[in-house]
């Protein structure tokens, strides 16, 4: 399986995210500039944390039109995997590839610490490896991860068990305590915590690590039955 | 021509730069001030173009770029 990391003029958690990979999986990683126009050869995509064109705008607002984001869409579409951490998450809802938008967060600072996060939909292919309902402890880093979606979209998101994580203690104003959400199809999640920052017990945590095993695990299910057929 | 782009918070969406800046007026002594809304304010310079032309231009640059409707309004004016 092979994972690439989007790369912007302004990223700083692609290293992160990298190393997540290559230590708790092993698996085959790139990093991949925004202006590439190509991500064919990759299972899965991760868009990474950070300020990407400096938040210029909103966050996210810049970033969705760079040459690599075409290439994401095509991959969404795909039913390939797309994860969107932070940074990665704004950019995923500017590109609409996930619906709502993050705001400025409710009590206007930077919030930078563990947070326990419940597992509310163990379904998809980013949460297979975790139990229904766990509960977590995963980092968060942000100034805008106050997420928002209208009431008719918060019905959808939760009609079709989109939410993929809620947090215990709403760190942000968040909607309805979200901190995590999916795509209908569920191959493409975007989520504020960090899990990639909690692959290691020197980090404190170990929690994100399911993570990546579960990514693992649902494309190995999906090859697997593509190769009995 | 030029254009004059504002872009603010849906009324529907909280925006707690507005508030936490109401909140600094109120200690300031401004307690008429019963509520406030941070926005954004462009300035585009767009050369010789008619003024139909330029609306239809600037309303596709709002929904595309300028503004996330999500949740964001525009509005924009058009001068020259």
């Amino acid at each position: 399986m092979k994972f690439a990391v989007l790369v912007f003029p302004g990223s700083n958690c692609d290293i992160d995210c990298y190393k997540a990979v290559e230590n708790v999986l092993g698996e085959p990683v790139d990093y991949v500039w925004h202006t590439a126009t190509d991500l064919s050869a990759y299972d899965c995509i991760l868009v990474p944390g950070g300020f990407s064109y400096g938040d210029y705008l909103r966050c996210g607002a810049i970033s969705r039109f760079a040459p690599v984001m075409n290439e994401v869409a095509k991959a969404a579409e795909e039913g390939k995997f797309v994860l969107g951490i932070c940074n990665g998450f704004q950019i995923l809802t500017e590109a609409g590839l996930l619906p709502g938008a993050l705001r400025r967060n409710m009590s206007m600072k930077f919030a930078c610490r563990d947070t326990v996060l419940k597992v509310e939909n163990n379904a998809t292919p980013f949460t297979r490896d975790y139990a229904a309902g766990e509960e977590i402890v995963i980092p968060i880093a942000h100034g805008e991860g106050n997420y928002y979606c209208d009431e008719e979209t918060l019905e959808e998101l939760r009609a079709n068990n989109q939410i993929a994580f809620r947090y215990k203690s709403n760190p942000n104003g968040s909607v309805d305590d979200i901190a995590g959400i999916t795509n209908k199809a569920g191959n493409v999640l975007g989520m504020m915590p960090h899990p990639e920052r909690a692959v290691n017990e020197i980090l404190g945590t170990t929690d994100g690590k399911k993570m990546f095993t579960s990514i693992i695990n649902a494309w190995r299910e999906q090859h697997d039955a593509a190769n009995v057929r | 021509m030029k254009a004059k782009v504002y872009v603010t918070i849906k009324q529907s969406v909280l925006d707690p730069q507005g508030v936490a800046v109401q909140g600094a007026l109120h200690s300031l002594g401004f307690n008429e001030v019963e509520s406030l809304r941070v926005g954004k304010y462009m300035e585009l310079e767009l050369g010789d173009v008619s003024k139909e032309a330029a609306g239809d231009r600037v309303k596709e640059m709002c929904e595309k770029l300028l503004a996330n409707t999500v949740v964001e309004d525009y509005r924009y004016e058009l001068e020259g």
